[in-house]
């Protein structure tokens, strides 16, 4: 199809979608919306669509969180890593697990009694395309169906109250390097799904699909012409300016984007005053980035898209030319908030790159981006003008080149935070950021690419900033004067979701197993119990029959079980860190369960 | 089990695909680091044969082969089998895997990959038969594990023979 077709065709669906969608989409949209509102469930991944996973309950006190307590458990009978978290639906509780992808529906009124069970059948040939691990990032509800993004890229609609498969969809293809792991989000009548693959070559897209059949609405790819990435030349804005003809093409070198990356395995936000999603998209393919010349667009870039059309209104490239997988994916949290004493309808997003970015998300405005762990140090600052980073040559692998190893680059490739979810207080105004304290050396060098083979192109080591024996930290930030509140130590990377409560406590997991729940105020400890492996997943919040409980998923894995679980490089050096980074195995082993807390 | 013999001149042989034959007639060179013995037993470990090193490793730095055998390790492997060859939490410590793994198991595996898929475990290793980064340095790779299994290379970027030791 030609470019101007294709333009025709999507300005005609434009001028249409107010009116034709308008009617029919907009009652699921409220209800679901009403549903996220309603504190005793759990409707979708981050708890609401601004991403702020914080719960109005208020049983669970600054107080009274020394009397919490583990009330059931329930193992998913899988091993590897579990990410994300479960959602409660009316009396019923949704668990997912990593391949081979099971969901089972659980009775809250018969403390967890399996009401239906879903396991797809995949080929396992999947298993080893996912780049790190075969996490999955959680169902989504709406319209009386959970959404199932499975390894195989294959998107699956069952029906909530039994388990049986509506329509089932495949979203891309596994023998390219294209895999699912990310949570779908239901948006009006639409369900929405990101891929993963930036290791492997693909070219990123996020997809919205009817909700009533699987039909595509809209693909949105990352790079590409302006019909693929859904561009309006003229409209769609970067830094205040429209982004002109061939914004994408411009950037890549010949037809190199087709392998571009810019993955979308992420998470997803809606707001549905302004009718805008919000996501990022991951590093340009390969890690090795003079194979690459050019700002690669639009990879490690935020996009706000209209939530009918796809259609960008606004995007952000965080780190144009990526020289050091700084995936752009993290959460965008949408907090209407003071920014420099200004209310602000505010976008937040913790980036991998150890920036704090605030954006106006009516238009795209970069307002802020401070460095939320000191020890970052590939860039001095970022333009607030232009919006690029200042890049230190130092620790650029792009200045240095191929076969140099580029030496201590803050943060590591696994980022100051990776997809671990931070959460907004709209009472203290914080977010409360899960965050890695890992530094690297990184080793650029040639590859080929060869379709549905790793494509990396550089080796690394990782190991703690110089003098500091913490991997973790557990952070508040302030995005009114852009500073870090309050900081807890942690011995290995903070790699679970936050939540914060209405009444003050904050809660989050570690890698060596333990759920832990500090006063939001201060980071005091309050609580802490050690489930059975190192926690991974996200913390929700519920009630159920009048009582709060407190939900985690632990099964250690992913990312976190690269490495962490080998220990890093320099362990044996005995470079005075005296065994404060032994091996994550020492502490904790394989196995999903998911504990339910509450205080009574 | 130190053999000294001047470096640079090691004969090597890298034939792939020739599964089976006698891999090194070259005499490897041979110490050990002390970072080495940090994580490891080396002396205990070692095959009595010498003269069958698939690598060479001096004082503790490497050639060029095993060097582009740890790069291409971390292309390919890392993300499954950790950094190093150490593991992790969902594939096997191929530092480990290489003390009892013949060359030829090993590298048959790479080629065709293995899967190992139950109710208990999801263990598949993908066939890497088609990728030429893989495939043209395979001997580089297996030499690589092989000194990190035998012990005499310790964790981390190893330097190269020759090289000052800032790169």
């Amino acid at each position: 199809m030609k470019p101007t077709k294709r333009l025709f065709a999507w300005a005609v669906l434009m001028g249409s979608a107010a009116g034709i969608l308008g009617a029919g989409a907009a009652f699921a949209n409220d209800q679901l919306e009403k549903m996220s509102q309603d504190p005793k469930q759990w409707v979708m991944p981050a708890g609401d669509y601004a991403n702020t996973r914080h719960t109005k309950l208020t049983q669970i006190t600054t107080e009274n969180a020394h009397k919490l307590h583990p009330v059931w458990t329930f193992s998913t009978g899988v091993l590897r890593g579990h990410e994300g978290g479960p959602l409660v639906v009316g009396d019923m509780m949704y668990v997912h697990t990593p391949f081979p992808n099971k969901v089972f529906a659980l009775d809250l009124n018969h403390e967890g009694r399996i009401v239906w069970a879903y396991e797809p059948k995949q080929d396992p040939n999947v298993i080893p395309v996912m780049c790190c691990d075969t996490v999955n990032r959680g169902v989504a509800y709406g319209e009386g169906m959970i959404f199932l993004h499975q390894a195989d890229t294959t998107l699956v609609a069952l029906d909530a109250k039994t388990g049986k498969v509506a329509w089932s969809v495949k979203d891309d293809d596994p023998a390219k390097g294209a895999t699912g792991t990310s949570a779908p989000l239901v948006v009006k009548d639409k369900v929405l799904v990101g891929v993963s693959g930036g290791e492997f070559g693909v070219q990123g897209h996020m997809t919205a699909y009817n909700i009533k059949d699987g039909s595509v609405a809209w693909r949105a790819y990352s790079e590409g012409p302006d019909d693929q990435i859904l561009f309006d030349p003229d409209k769609t804005m970067a830094m205040g300016k429209p982004v002109g003809k061939d914004s994408s093409l411009k950037t890549w070198e010949g037809d190199q984007w087709k392998i571009g990356g810019g993955a979308t395995w992420g998470w997803i936000s809606y707001d549905p005053k302004l009718n805008l999603v919000y996501y990022g998209s991951g590093n340009p393919s390969t890690w090795n980035p003079s194979q690459r010349p050019g700002d690669n667009k639009w990879s490690m870039t935020v996009f706000a898209r209209d939530a009918d059309t796809g259609m960008a209104k606004w995007v952000y490239q965080m780190t144009p030319h990526d020289e050091w997988d700084y995936d752009g994916i993290n959460e965008m949290i949408l907090a209407d908030t003071k920014v420099h004493g200004k209310e602000t309808k505010a976008l937040v997003h913790f980036d991998r790159n150890g920036f704090a970015y605030v954006l106006d998300r009516t238009n795209g405005e970069l307002l802020e981006a401070n460095k939320y762990d000191p020890a970052v140090n590939w860039a001095t600052k970022v333009d607030l003008t232009t919006g690029r980073p200042e890049v230190v040559a130092e620790y650029s692998t792009d200045h240095n080149g191929p076969d140099h190893n580029t030496k201590g680059v803050c943060p590591a490739a696994l980022g100051s935070k990776d997809e671990q979810p931070a959460s907004y207080d709209p009472q203290t105004h914080m977010f409360y950021v899960p965050t890695n304290h890992v530094c690297m050396d990184y080793e650029p060098y040639k590859v080929t690419y060869t379709a549905g083979q790793p494509y990396v192109g550089a080796t690394l080591s990782m190991f703690p900033p110089k003098g500091d024996t913490n991997l973790g930290n557990f952070i508040a930030y302030d995005v009114n004067d852009g500073k870090i509140a309050w900081s807890d130590h942690e011995t290995f990377s903070v790699w679970s979701g936050a939540l914060t409560t209405a009444s003050g406590v904050a809660f989050y997991g570690t890698l060596d197993g333990e759920l832990k729940a500090v006063d939001a105020k201060t980071g005091k400890l309050l609580y802490k119990f050690k489930t059975p492996s190192g926690i991974i997943g996200n913390v929700n919040a519920f009630e159920h029959n009048g009582k709060e409980y407190i939900a985690v998923l632990s099964g250690v894995g992913g990312w976190a079980g690269i490495g962490m679980a080998a220990g890093l490089t320099g362990d044996t050096d005995g470079l005075g860190a005296v065994g404060a980074y032994k091996s994550l195995s020492n502490y904790t082993q394989l196995g999903g369960v998911l504990t339910v807390f509450s205080v009574e | 089990m130190r053999l000294d013999r001047p470096t640079g001149v090691a004969p090597r042989l890298t034939i792939f695909g020739a599964f089976g034959a006698i891999f090194a007639l070259g005499v490897a060179t041979i110490s050990l680091p002390l970072a080495a013995a940090a994580d490891s037993t080396p002396a205990a470990n070692a095959p009595a044969n010498d003269g069958d090193k698939p690598y060479v490793v001096q004082n503790g730095r490497v050639d060029h082969h095993v060097f582009n055998g740890y790069r291409r390790y971390g292309d390919n492997c890392l993300r499954c089998h950790g950094p190093d060859g150490a593991g992790s939490s969902y594939a096997p410590a191929l530092v480990d895997s290489l003390k009892h793994m013949t060359k030829e198991q090993f590298e048959n595996t790479v080629i065709n990959g293995r899967q190992d898929v139950n109710t208990a475990n999801q263990n598949v290793m993908p066939a890497f038969g088609l990728n030429p980064d893989v495939v043209e340095n395979l001997d580089d790779i297996y030499g690589y594990l092989k000194a990190r299994s035998d012990g005499v290379l310790g964790r981390g970027r190893p330097k190269k023979i020759g090289d000052d030791d800032d790169n």
